[in-house]
């Protein structure tokens, strides 16, 4: 006995909806599940008609369906945008060259401009050279940090309005967890929000979309549409600490799977103490971009990286930052510790 | 900002292995025979020391027990309370150097029903407890889960607190409350109230209410939710028991361990907003009755050791989540994965409990009792408005398109629907043809009610519950088989916004 689409009831119902349980047909859930992104747009307010919008595109599960679905809605609802994509070159050999060659035929299925900025024109250094130097241990941190930055720069070249990425509901459950695991109450508060607001010269406000989309929906959404995408995990992933708030959300998931959800809304239902210190927004001395110390982040790895200290950065040296900007050596010790490396 | 960095502020040049014969770090001069973290190596005198010291410091930099005050100390018989309770033994006996000064009273709340134990191992079990209270010299209760179902619906609703007391008024407010009820040193006719009925023999449990919690427990669909409702009714019965037998303080015994835990899962399960209140050191939502956790700084390693070293009674009585599985439920998985991290990452705990310090409860202590903004099961602030662009929302939103029908052709969508422009609130009001709570429940909400008394109502709860309760009673096949104090309020409860509805346009102070 077929079991008929719990929405239209006429069609056989093909795939279940990880997020509600819903037995749904083909186009219901097309439907149902652009509406939602549709709805996230419309509630939040995240786009004015006429903005130009970079789509972040990694050719990933999430960029692709990102891109797909905006397009669809920009038609359909007329939210009058005008997209372009954008995409980031870490140099990791094996996994974003070929990345990007699905990235390149995603612009030329959805005939928009796209835009690659590289680590290498921007830093003078690739995640793989990064790696070599500092280990397999905290690599992520330069790859992110240096994300953040190549994003920014990339959209001020493109002059688009706004940024949107793909991160899905999983990734901000994630982050919420991994937020209280390591006992980040400045980024706990804003890292629910589902656009950013910070403001200054070099920062393009960036927006996620697909906030509320589970992942399993999202590939679900990309398998029916036969949306091609490339999908291996970065090879440098495995030892990330963020695996572990990955794995313990999957478990979470597979014993209620609204957990997504519920993690999402405690997220954005936390409140701090009054008192509790929290850092300031303001400009890096360096390099002009947003930052709450003296120097930026990115400006301290790289200073490491190009001196051959690579723990300069992480952890927490404040007191070495003037020491950096006036270009003053360091003391014997202080290089001692910033040199070891375990891999 | 990100709290792992701060603990490795000095590197250390090279870990020494702690080992037995190394001296105590705090007197230096014997041998240490307890290693508590990394580097922490102590003598038995001085882990005694430090183990009393942080209990008195706990409570004294609080400040919220006054001299005089009745304390009802909640034991479940695991290390953890029985460990409190020695404390308090210890803090109170002459000896002790600034003695604690209020009057401490025991309770025990036997699970077995809900654990499906047998009535003779719950009676072993009740015994054992009863050795262990007896001993200690204290008025005791030993208090059956079955009691929760002869609760009034009274103890759902928040009860005035005693005076607001601002911490900087302490003097003045202890004063105030020794004036008013306290007496120091106790007086004789004072303690003997207590040594009633419950005492002098075990109490006798119904079958018929033991059948009707099993039931209750049965009908409830996943682990979660039963050890969600359980930990529920659990805590009002204390309240219940501390309130009738005059005590208006309420003493925990939940150690850091399991407040990170705590803290973990409840973020799993939907309760950010009551995080403060659930993990805090205080809890004031019942309004008269104040939770308290004096043992939240001790991580369960120092416990055991503690108990171990100085010969403190404990029993282990198996509870609902004994001999579970890793995944049966969302605590239970929790607990795993905090475990099993905290041995990779030391720090894991303590970071955890950290960031529960940072956290304040969004809502304000006072507030009028009638205007029932709390939840029902739960007792805290309602987190269910819908705002925009939430999770909440979201969530709502994905129920109703999964089950209305998509517009058949492009032109039923009007081309003109400008995103800046367009209100949700209409365009949920549009896509559904439902009732316009939107909440998928239609008909139920007692507008039957008024208009025929005699058709008997199926409870709505969802819009009186907090979100992560609306979760747990989601799991229920039905609400009927909770306890009937919750049914009453719940009616009264809708009963009560009904005619709010009807008059609302006449009223002209919202908070009254």
């Amino acid at each position: 006995m077929p079991v008929l689409c719990s929405s239209c009831a006429d069609k056989r119902a093909v795939l279940k909806r990880p997020k509600t349980g819903h037995s749904l047909c083909k186009e219901c859930f097309f439907w149902a599940f652009e509406e939602e992104v549709h709805q996230t747009i419309v509630a939040a307010q995240l786009f004015k008609h006429g903005e130009t919008v970079g789509i972040a595109a990694s050719g990933g599960k999430d960029s692709t369906v990102l891109a797909h679905v905006m397009k669809v809605l920009n038609e359909r609802y007329n939210y009058g945008l005008e997209l372009m994509l954008l995409s980031v070159d870490e140099g990791i050999t094996g996994y974003r060259d070929d990345s990007l060659e699905t990235v390149k035929r995603n612009q030329q299925q959805y005939e928009l401009p796209l835009k690659i900025v590289s680590y290498e024109e921007l830093y003078g250094w690739t995640m793989d050279a990064i790696v070599k130097q500092v280990g397999l241990k905290n690599n992520c941190t330069f790859c992110g940090v240096f994300r953040r930055q190549a994003l920014d720069r990339g959209a001020i070249m493109l002059k688009v309005d706004k940024i949107c990425t793909g991160h899905n509901a999983d990734d901000v459950a994630e982050t919420v967890l991994m937020n209280v695991l390591r006992g980040d109450i400045a980024r706990l508060r804003r890292c629910t929000a589902i656009s950013t607001t910070s403001e200054g010269d070099g920062v393009v406000p960036r927006c996620k979309p697909l906030k509320y989309a589970y992942e399993k929906e999202i590939v679900l959404y990309a398998y029916f549409k036969k949306l091609d995408y490339f999908s291996t995990e970065c090879i440098y992933s495995p030892n990330a600490y963020r695996g572990h708030a990955r794995t313990f959300l999957k478990d979470l998931e597979s014993v209620r799977p609204s957990s997504i959800m519920d993690v999402i809304h405690s997220g954005e239902n936390l409140s701090v103490r009054e008192g509790v210190k929290m850092p300031v927004q303001g400009t890096c001395s360096r390099c002009g971009y947003i930052s709450s110390q003296a120097l930026c982040k990115s400006c301290v790895l790289l200073e490491g990286l190009n001196r051959g200290l690579p723990k300069l950065g992480i952890g927490k040296h404040h007191r070495l930052h003037d020491k950096i900007l006036s270009q003053q050596p360091l003391t014997e010790k202080e290089e001692r510790k910033l040199k070891s490396v375990d891999f | 900002m990100c709290q792992v960095d701060e603990d490795f502020q000095g590197q250390l040049e090279h870990t020494e292995v702690p080992s037995i014969s190394k001296k105590c770090v705090k007197c230096k001069e014997k041998t240490a025979v307890v290693v508590i973290r990394a580097g922490d190596t102590y003598c038995r005198d001085c882990f005694r020391e430090y183990f009393i010291h942080k209990f008195r410091a706990m409570l004294g930099k609080n400040r919220i027990i006054f001299p005089g005050e009745k304390v009802l100390l909640a034991v479940s018989g695991g290390p953890s309370s029985c460990s409190m309770l020695s404390q308090v033994q210890e803090g109170l006996s002459q000896n002790a150097h600034k003695k604690l000064r209020f009057i401490p009273g025991i309770v025990y709340i036997d699970e077995g029903a809900a654990a499906g134990r047998s009535v003779d191992d719950r009676k072993t079990a009740m015994a054992q407890m009863q050795t262990l209270f007896e001993a200690t010299g204290f008025p005791f209760h030993l208090v059956p889960l079955e009691q929760v179902l002869d609760l009034s619906p009274s103890v759902l609703v928040m009860a005035p607190s005693p005076s607001e007391q601002p911490g900087s008024a302490y003097k003045a407010a202890v004063d105030q409350f020794i004036q008013s009820k306290g007496h120091w040193p106790p007086r004789p006719q004072d303690q003997d109230q207590d040594q009633d009925l419950d005492q002098a023999s075990l109490p006798d449990i119904q079958e018929s209410h033991t059948q009707l919690l099993q039931q209750l427990m049965s009908s409830t669909k996943t682990q979660t939710a039963r050890e969600e409702l359980l930990s529920m009714l659990r805590q009002h019965l204390l309240v219940h028991t501390a309130r009738t037998k005059g005590y208006s303080k309420l003493m925990l015994g939940d150690c850091c361990s399991r407040l990170a835990v705590k803290l973990l899962s409840s973020i799993a399960l939907g309760r950010g907003a009551q995080l403060a209140q659930d993990t805090g050191f205080s809890d004031s939502r019942y309004g008269d009755i104040i939770t308290v956790r004096p043992m939240r700084d001790y991580s369960s390693k120092e416990i055991v050791f503690y108990n171990h070293m100085f010969k403190v009674p404990s029993i282990f009585i198996p509870g609902l989540d004994t001999m579970t599985a890793d995944k049966s439920s969302i605590q239970r998985l929790t607990e795993s994965f905090v475990t099993k991290l905290q041995a990779d990452f030391p720090s894991t705990v303590s970071t955890i409990y950290r960031t529960s310090e940072k956290l304040q409860t969004a809502w304000k202590g006072s507030c009028a009792a009638d205007v029932c903004d709390t939840c029902l099961l739960c007792l805290c602030a309602l987190d269910t408005t819908v705002e925009n662009a939430s999770a909440f929302q979201a969530t709502l939103i994905s129920e109703q398109l999964s089950q209305t029908k998509p517009p058949e052709t492009s032109s039923a969508i009007n081309p003109n629907l400008n995103p800046v422009q367009s209100n949700p609130g209409s365009a949920l009001a549009t896509t559904t043809g439902q009732c316009c709570s939107g909440e998928g429940e239609c008909g139920k909400k007692g507008g039957g009610c008024c208009s025929s008394p005699r058709v008997p109502e199926t409870t709505d709860m969802r819009s009186l519950l907090c979100y992560s309760c609306r979760q747990t009673v989601k799991d229920m096949s039905s609400v009927d088989h909770l306890p009937a104090y919750i049914l009453l309020e719940a009616q009264r409860r809708n009963r009560r916004s009904q005619m709010r509805e009807q008059i609302s346009e006449f009223i002209l102070d919202e908070g009254v």
